[in-house]
């Protein structure tokens, strides 16, 4: 196990060539995208109901008269919503609006039984505001929001189980999204890349939604366009959807780039209109033109009241908001010395950077911590695909091994081969038991030691002389049979000047 | 049958009445009065069944404050397991999963709901004309339309069908058809009555409102059904009073009337000259009756109708063939099932309003017309409550003639629409409004006077409408 080496190892982004990793269209043409994002989220009750919001329920039983939109019902907010708004705006620094007020989105749909889409309209609960991302090189780049609202999801339709029917499951009918929607300042797929996965990062930070987007339960719609560089007006709009992953996002936006240069260059029109990314074929292909577009009619929703976020509330929220990726990368680099890599990987799940906050909450050796998560934590979490939240060892338990390895009870070897496997498999006895138990205290009494090293001496006769003929490398394999012959307790310091002594004196 | 609720439940205890007799003799009555039109449904076993089963608990002496009540429901009104069609063919078969909270809060007071009632379809008419089901007939006079929407419950009310009915008013469809047939209706106050289980029509207009024969039913009636509801967020909090008991008037008034309403040129020579009898009584009884000035009369109608045909269109796009109701039979694809199933399970008043709500929030024209009307309604509702800031009431007519004959209007929306003229200023500014049956034309038909009051102000309401029925009502 190379176990505690990480820290030092190499970079995964490496400064250079890389560094110019953000792939620009080309010389001549500039893209602007804007993302759309659709948080779902992970409220116990409907947006404007009280159906359950659980996932994978039996189509159409997480319904009510409410969320089938009967005749007149009426809808009432969901508060965990507003609430959710408010954690998501703080965390992106957006200014968060007073009085908001709800909107109709008028339009037809089958898995939409109202006809309308309860939304906000010209009172999104936040603007402006930022979320930072970083490219390859390290470079950051603040990507600026230009809101974020609250809304209802609509339901699914079904159309390959039937042979003659679409179907419609209205479980998901009404469960609260909060739509970010970003300034047109993303100029790569890279870009995108990581701003998805800064927001995915973030949500599952704020416990406000899973951010899993094989499940739709994140989902981003972009608009792109390509103008000449340095040109001031915007190129025709072209808005690409259904694509299930951060990774099609990027290869949709790579096509599209492409294909809108490739056309710019032959002197084709681009079309305002809305395509579909199909995964299989990696290709975007029309979906609406702009004729067929929608007119919302948009109005202040007459059944709802304005609901007003004041300042005192907003000042709670923030009070109970937990500690932030961005926060705990700034707090690890700059206060605790860790590298960028190494703070990197452990903010990147929220689950280990919680366990790692505890764990130097209990011991002071910070480094040895953070070798400990990046080496045979990670591994062991890797290599049987776990969780950290399934990991059976106790920050307590990790910090007393680790105080044990620092104040020279136990080798480090020790620790990691022998304690450890028996602590992962949930052993319930403390490592100084474990290490009492089977004899495992490293031994520093010189006596002992000189007998297992005149053993080893012993058995190796001709490569006593080698070594003495010069070969002076020969001194770690009198050290390894040292160290098996006592059963990795000896004090390596102490055995390594007394294996040299011996050498030395058998001259 | 013109006693009040609490009369008759006197009865039912001394034993010289039942509930179970007075359902009888409605049931009788509704089978003899059938060309009328008004019941669409009429609930007859069920409704004997509660009536046995009140009867004991009246002489049990633990029946709610209603028991003796025989209430007959608008049929946009839902009822858990009864149909409900809004008299439209689009609901066509449709049953409701629930019941409104108004019908719940009834039924808890053991009110005995004998049937649903026949009405302009979505509530949108003023003559009762615009239903699926068939026209109303006007028990006062078999010629002329009861008024509408609640054209059905207004005439089954004064033809002694059921002791009272529960209406909805969007524009004046309670007063109107009370107006026209010679019972008392009441538009509470927005937010006083909760409109969960009421068929949205226009959302930031519609109230549920009762019509009786007297103001004492009007004030139990209202009792028991405001108050705040966790389904409804528009639905106001405060705290119902006693009406019933606060029915004794508390001293002189201070009443204005509008006077471009009252000069307005389409309005019937006999109602304007029974208003001023009326202003001058008031005044010799020692109230303070003044003229007001309220220069937008001309505009009420116009802003009533961007407004809610706005909402309409909106509210109304759930019927869509697709998850309940009428689905046309012609469809090709699923567009054409919302085409077909709308076009032919819409009626055409309907379609219009759909088509005008549908063009004024559209791209282009929203602040002309709907953004407009908005800010109009602002200045309507600020002037409207600068008057009530200093008068008690204002004091207008309910319509402006009295019931036209069947088929009058029909053919010109526009007339059809400015009949409205004093009815929609209430729902605009969100105030209360009730039309009392204190007059009666020489063409032999009643029409009401109305009174609008301040927000929530319905104690004061009834107690002065109490006096205003005994002083110049026929009784």
């Amino acid at each position: 196990m190379s176990a505690v080496a990480s820290s030092s190892a190499p970079r995964r982004h490496s400064s250079g060539a890389s560094a110019t990793n953000l792939r620009r269209p080309n010389d001549k043409y500039e893209a602007v995208i804007g993302l759309e994002v659709h948080i779902q989220l992970l409220t116990k009750s409907k947006a404007y109901s009280s159906d359950s919001t659980e996932y994978g329920a039996v189509p159409n039983t997480n319904v009510s008269v409410i969320s089938l939109g009967h005749p007149g019902v009426l809808p009432k907010i969901n508060t965990k919503m507003v609430e959710y708004g408010v954690r998501l705006g703080i965390a992106c620094n957006c200014v968060i609006r007073e009085e908001n007020e709800y909107a109709r989105k008028n339009y037809f749909y089958a898995d939409m039984p109202k006809g309308y889409q309860i939304s906000q309209h010209k009172t999104p609960i936040c603007e402006g505001g930022y979320i930072e991302i970083k490219d390859k090189a390290g470079n950051s780049k603040n990507i600026e929001l230009t809101r974020i609202h609250m809304e209802e999801d609509s339901g699914k339709s079904i159309h390959d189980q039937d042979p003659f029917n679409s179907l419609i499951d209205l479980n998901r009918a009404g469960v609260p999204l909060l739509e970010m929607v970003t300034e047109p300042i993303i100029e790569t797929s890279e870009e995108a890349y990581q701003f998805l996965t800064e927001v995915r990062k973030l949500v599952r930070y704020l416990e406000i939604c899973d951010g899993n987007m094989e499940e739709g339960s994140m989902r981003c719609d972009a608009n792109i366009s390509i103008r000449e560089k340095g040109a001031s007006e915007m190129g025709e709009k072209v808005e690409v959807k259904n694509m299930n992953s951060i990774r099609n996002v990027q290869r949709a936006l790579e096509y599209e780039i492409t294909r809108q240069i490739k056309a710019l260059d032959s002197n084709e029109k681009i079309d305002q209109e809305t395509r579909t990314f199909d995964a299989a074929t990696g290709k975007t292909i029309v979906m609406r033109t702009k004729e067929m577009a929608n007119d919302y009619r948009y109005f202040p929703e007459p059944d709802l009241p304005i609901v007003i976020v004041d300042e005192e509330y907003v000042k709670s929220i923030r009070e109970s908001m937990p500690a932030l990726p961005n926060e705990l990368y700034k707090k690890y680099t700059s206060e605790l010395g860790l590298s960028d890599y190494d703070a990197t990987v452990i903010t990147d799940s929220k689950a280990i950077a919680l366990y790692f906050e505890e764990l130097i909450g209990k011991t002071s050796k910070v480094k040895a911590a953070v070798n400990w998560i990046m080496g045979p934590v990670k591994s062991y979490l890797n290599e049987n695909a776990k969780e950290i939240s399934e990991f059976k060892v106790t920050t307590e338990v990790l910090a007393a091994l680790i105080e044990l390895i620092e104040n020279g009870t136990i080798s480090h070897s020790v620790a990691t081969q022998k304690i450890f496997p028996l602590l992962i498999e949930g052993s319930d006895k403390s490592p100084m038991e474990i290490a009492t138990e089977n004899n495992w205290i490293k031994e520093s009494d010189v006596g002992s030691i000189n007998e297992f090293v005149k053993q080893a001496i012993a058995k190796y006769p001709d490569k006593v002389a080698e070594y003495k003929g010069g070969k002076v490398g020969l001194i770690g394999l009198f050290m390894g049979e040292v160290m098996k012959l006592s059963k990795g307790k000896a004090d390596p310091k102490i055995a390594s000047e007394l294996v040299k002594k011996s050498l030395e004196e058998s001259k | 049958m013109n006693n009040s609720i609490h009369e008759i439940r006197a009865k039912i205890q001394k034993g010289e009445s039942s509930c179970i007799e007075l359902t009888k003799s409605y049931l009788q009555k509704i089978e003899e009065n059938k060309h009328l039109n008004t019941f669409l449904e009429v609930f007859s076993e069920e409704a004997l069944e509660n009536a046995a089963r009140i009867d004991k608990k009246i002489i049990g002496g633990n029946a709610g404050k209603l028991a003796g009540l025989i209430l007959g429901l608008k049929d946009n009104i839902c009822y858990k397991g009864h149909k409900i069609s809004a008299s439209s063919k689009i609901l066509e078969g449709f049953e409701s999963l629930y019941s409104a909270t108004v019908v719940e809060r009834l039924i808890a007071e053991d009110t005995i709901i004998i049937g649903r009632l026949n009405c302009d379809e979505f509530a949108m008419g003023s003559s009762n004309e615009n239903s699926a089901y068939g026209e109303v007939l006007n028990p006062v006079d078999n010629s002329k339309v009861p008024g509408g929407s609640s054209g059905g419950a207004a005439a089954a009310v004064k033809a002694g069908l059921c002791h009272a009915a529960l209406g909805t008013d969007t524009g004046g469809s309670v007063r109107q058809p009370a107006s026209h047939c010679g019972v008392v209706g009441l538009k509470p106050t927005y937010g006083r009555v909760s409109r969960y289980g009421a068929i949205a029509y226009a959302s930031s207009f519609d109230q549920i409102g009762p019509i009786t024969n007297n103001i004492e039913d009007m004030a139990l009636i209202m009792e028991v059904i405001a108050g705040s509801d966790e389904y409804d967020s528009t639905c106001s909090s405060q705290d119902v009073p006693n009406y019933r008991k606060e029915l004794q008037l508390t001293g002189v008034k201070k009443i204005g009337y509008i006077k471009d309403c009252l000069e307005n040129p389409g309005l019937d020579a006999e109602i304007k000259s029974r208003l001023e009898v009326i202003i001058k009584e008031l005044r010799l009884q020692g109230h303070e009756v003044v003229p007001v000035d309220f220069p937008y009369t001309d505009f009420l109608v116009p802003a009533y109708y961007v407004l809610t045909t706005a909402e309409a269109s909106s509210n109304l796009a759930r019927y869509d063939g697709i998850h309940y109701g009428y689905r046309s039979d012609q469809t090709d694809s699923w567009e054409s099932v919302y085409f077909k199933s709308r076009s032919e399970g819409f009626g055409k008043e309907v379609k219009r309003r759909i088509m005008l709500g549908t063009y004024v929030l559209s791209a282009g024209y929203f602040d002309a017309y709907y953004a407009k009307a908005q800010k109009v309604r602002r200045i309507f509702r600020d002037k409207t409550n600068e008057i009530l800031n200093t008068h008690d009431f204002i004091l207008l007519p309910t319509t402006p003639n009295t019931a036209p004959e069947l088929g009058e209007n029909t053919k010109d929306p526009i007339a059809m629409y400015l009949e409205d003229i004093f009815t929609v200023q209430a729902p605009l500014t969100g105030l209360p409004a009730i039309s009392l049956p204190i007059g009666e034309h020489t063409n032999g038909m009643p029409f009401g006077i109305q009174l609008m009051g301040r927000r929530f102000s319905e104690t004061a309401l009834f107690a002065f409408s109490n006096e205003m029925m005994q002083n110049f009502g026929d009784n």
